[in-house]
């Protein structure tokens, strides 16, 4: 068994049984990671191009390593944001990809679809590492992939998602997985962040975040871009971190044992307060490891079992 | 020159009938109609299973030149406009110069003539530059031969402007085109606002963008008693606004896209650019609004919009692209397919808002069959089945949602002041 397309673009098209082959691949290669050597001969002589049309060190990072850790070759693509304006830049980086000969292609865009558009015109892999508002399907596997390590298991559980849902691709991807997983999500923001029609995503949205909190077994906090503020779609920090942000007393509102959770960077007395990121409950440097760990396995599952591809 | 149209079904909007009879054109104007008229002398078009109606006539067109040949001239939009059936056509002034003095009108107007082959409306833009700011030389323009002013695509956000402009409209006796858009609320959004835009994770552009706006111009219109059209409605609060004007005597009127009646935000899922236009295709509820006001009459006018683009400039991302669809060659298949054989619309009622309606509202001639008017006339085969395919298509503009759309329905032949210029999807001058 293995994946039915070619790319993962998102998890919206995607089933559960592909879900839990990915988050079933990725623990040998966790495994793989924990060694002294990490390095198995698995991708040799194939090649990952990765695309980054906005600066993302962390994620790059981790489709790099996990592309090394298999022993496949990559190469970064310059991708100038300034270009992206100029709008030629997406179909011409799709052109040379298609002379290089790569095997999969990362891309990290800042605008909904690019991943869509690109894959449409290549004939190699694409994996979408974030499109502008859309999805970051492997954000969401490496949260799903945390949770069921630490908790054995993803349905039933009550995920509460606090934060700026609407520009949030994480929060996308995370509602349809959690979702396809049997979970029950809710999300907690202001309103002004929060999507038309989300609700009919069967997710439930709650008009505090003490009432999504509450009894939730996972609490995964986005980070708030401080341009929406000047976008005037808040009113200040001080008061989105007063109202939403999450503290230890906000924590104990949530079921024993919950994790907290974070994609990163995190600021810190924003989203939530040290004590609760550096807390106990904490899995955030967990999500780190596990991100290569579930890229490997995506790597492998894309181009690593057969020749025919 | 004597030209008999034999055996057609005649839709006549004035006489508000429709029956089989013939129709004999002589030296460009229609001499007279009946039953077996004698063909002598005449060159003789079978109409015989086919419709045969007052030319079309598109209110709201988007021609491009001068500036954006790129994406359409006056030669190839008005062939275009011949394929589909129409007639005349009236162009907004968003060209490159802007249509908002005597000069650029009266030299579209001129362009027209040399190469165009229906007839071609300039209308004129209300402020200078339609950067919304100062009123543009409205009577001059109309002296030039302008039929309406519109800032279309710029909507005219100070109210205090559009009062002026509706002001001094009224006096001159001509008509506002309003693209009724508060770019407060839609700025930076690509498509309509809702789960769909919200899955796809693309800025949304609310109804309500749209509808605050045709709000503030009915109660402008009512204020300064200018006559007032609003251009592409797409929302059921647009129609609903619209209803109630029209209901306590206000003089406006409005018109609507195929694509509006033909398809919702659903079309955006995969992220096609030729699905991105301005208004934005809306949800079910509104397009089903949208069908109810053109049975009711509150909307009077099916209007294209045509906006041609160049393929390089829609194959991006979505955010990227420019807003419009080439919608000249596939109206009268969507209104055939889409209105009137599910019933929607009577034949006459769709043919009257394709003629009659917008000829009133621009005050043109045309939409008539009566003995000496000009014999501006279409010829539709309303049985005919055709796969849309925009490589065939006359316009420079190829950016189409309905490619791959079968069709019931389309013009065969179209006659211009006498002269045949389209027959069979061909366009022969
Ligand atoms: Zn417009």
């Amino acid at each position: 068994m293995g994946l039915s397309g070619k790319d993962l673009i998102g998890l919206r098209d995607i089933t559960a049984e592909e879900i839990k082959l990915i988050l079933d691949t990725a623990g040998p290669m966790k495994e793989i990671i924990a060694r002294k050597i990490k390095k198995v001969p698995t991708l040799r002589g194939r090649t990952v191009i990765t695309v980054f049309y906005e600066a993302s060190t962390r994620t790059r990072t981790s489709f790099e390593l996990a592309a090394k850790y298999l022993s496949a070759d990559t190469v970064g693509l310059a991708a100038a944001t300034s270009s992206v304006s100029k709008g030629e830049s997406l179909k011409d980086t799709a052109r040379n990809i298609a002379a290089m000969g790569a095997d999969v292609v990362v891309l990290r865009h800042p605008m909904s679809g690019a991943a869509e558009l690109l894959a449409r015109s290549l004939n190699v892999s694409v994996i979408n590492a974030g499109d502008g508002a859309h999805e970051h399907p492997t954000q969401a596997l490496l949260d799903m992939y945390t949770v069921r390590e630490k908790k054995g298991r993803l349905d039933g559980l009550k995920v509460a998602i606090i934060g700026d849902i609407l520009h949030s691709r994480v929060a996308r991807s995370d509602i349809w997985g959690y979702t396809i997983m049997g979970s029950e999500v809710r999300l907690a923001g202001p309103s002004t962040l929060i999507p038309a029609g989300i609700e009919k995503l069967g997710v439930r949205v709650c008009r505090t975040v003490e009432e999504a909190i509450e009894g939730a077994d996972v609490v995964n906090v986005l980070r708030i871009q401080m341009e929406r503020q000047q976008q005037g779609l808040f009113p200040g920090l001080r008061e989105y971190s007063r109202m939403f942000g999450i503290s230890p007393e906000r924590l104990s509102l949530a079921a024993p044992g919950a994790l907290v959770m974070h994609p990163g960077p995190i600021n810190r007395g924003v989203e939530m307060s040290s004590e609760v990121a550096d807390g106990l409950q904490s899995v955030i440097c967990e999500q780190v490891t596990n991100g290569v760990a579930v890229r490997m396995a995506l790597l492998y599952l894309l181009i690593g079992g057969s020749e025919q591809k | 020159m004597k030209l008999l149209i034999k055996g057609g079904t005649v839709i006549d909007p004035v006489a508000g009938k429709i029956n089989k009879k013939d129709i004999l054109i002589v030296d460009g104007r229609i001499s007279g109609s009946g039953h077996n008229l004698s063909r002598s002398g005449a060159e003789v078009l079978d109409a015989k299973g086919k419709l045969v109606v007052p030319g079309l006539i598109d209110m709201h067109v988007h021609l491009r030149e001068p500036g954006f040949e790129a994406k359409e001239t006056i030669f190839t939009g008005t062939r275009a406009a011949a394929r589909g059936g129409f007639t005349s056509v009236a162009c907004m002034p968003n060209t490159n110069p802007v249509a908002d003095n005597a000069a650029v009108v009266s030299s579209v107007i001129k362009r027209a003539h040399e190469t165009g082959v229906v007839r071609v409306y300039p209308i004129g833009a209300i402020s200078r530059g339609s950067i919304g700011e100062e009123l543009a030389e409205i009577g001059d323009m109309k002296e030039s031969g302008a039929v309406a002013f519109s800032d279309d695509g710029m909507p005219v956000m100070s109210s205090g402007l559009m009062r002026r402009a509706m002001q001094y409209a009224r006096m001159l006796g001509v008509t506002l085109i309003s693209h009724c858009e508060d770019k407060n609320l839609s700025s930076g959004g690509s498509m309509h606002e809702g789960l769909v835009s919200t899955i796809l994770g693309l800025k949304g552009i609310p109804a309500s963008a749209e509808e605050v706006m045709v709000s503030r111009d009915i109660i402008l219109a009512e204020d300064t008693g200018c006559r007032v059209h609003i251009a592409h409605v797409s929302t059921a609060g647009s129609v609903r606004l619209v209803r109630q004007a029209k209901s306590r005597g206000v003089g406006i009127t409005a018109e609507v896209s195929p694509h509006h009646f033909t398809l919702t935000d659903e079309a955006v899922m995969g992220y096609g650019a030729c699905t991105k236009v301005n208004p934005p295709l809306r949800s079910d509820r509104d397009l089903e609004a949208v069908k109810e006001g053109l049975a009711d009459g509150t909307i009077d006018v099916i209007a294209t919009d045509h906006a041609p683009h160049t393929v390089e400039e829609k194959d991006v991302e979505y955010d990227l692209a420019p807003f419009g669809i080439s919608g000249l060659e596939t109206a009268v298949g969507l209104v055939w397919t889409e209105l009137v054989a599910t019933g929607v619309l009577t034949p006459l009622q769709a043919i009257t808002k394709m003629t009659l309606n917008p000829a009133r509202v621009l005050g043109i001639p045309g939409g008539t069959l009566e003995a000496g008017a000009d014999a501006d006339i279409t010829i539709i085969d309303p049985e005919l089945s055709w796969e849309v395919d925009p490589k065939l298509f006359a316009s420079k503009g190829r950016n189409t949602p309905f490619t791959g759309r079968l069709l019931k329905g389309l013009p065969w032949v179209t006659i211009v002041g006498g002269r045949v210029v389209m027959k069979d999807c061909k366009v022969d001058i």
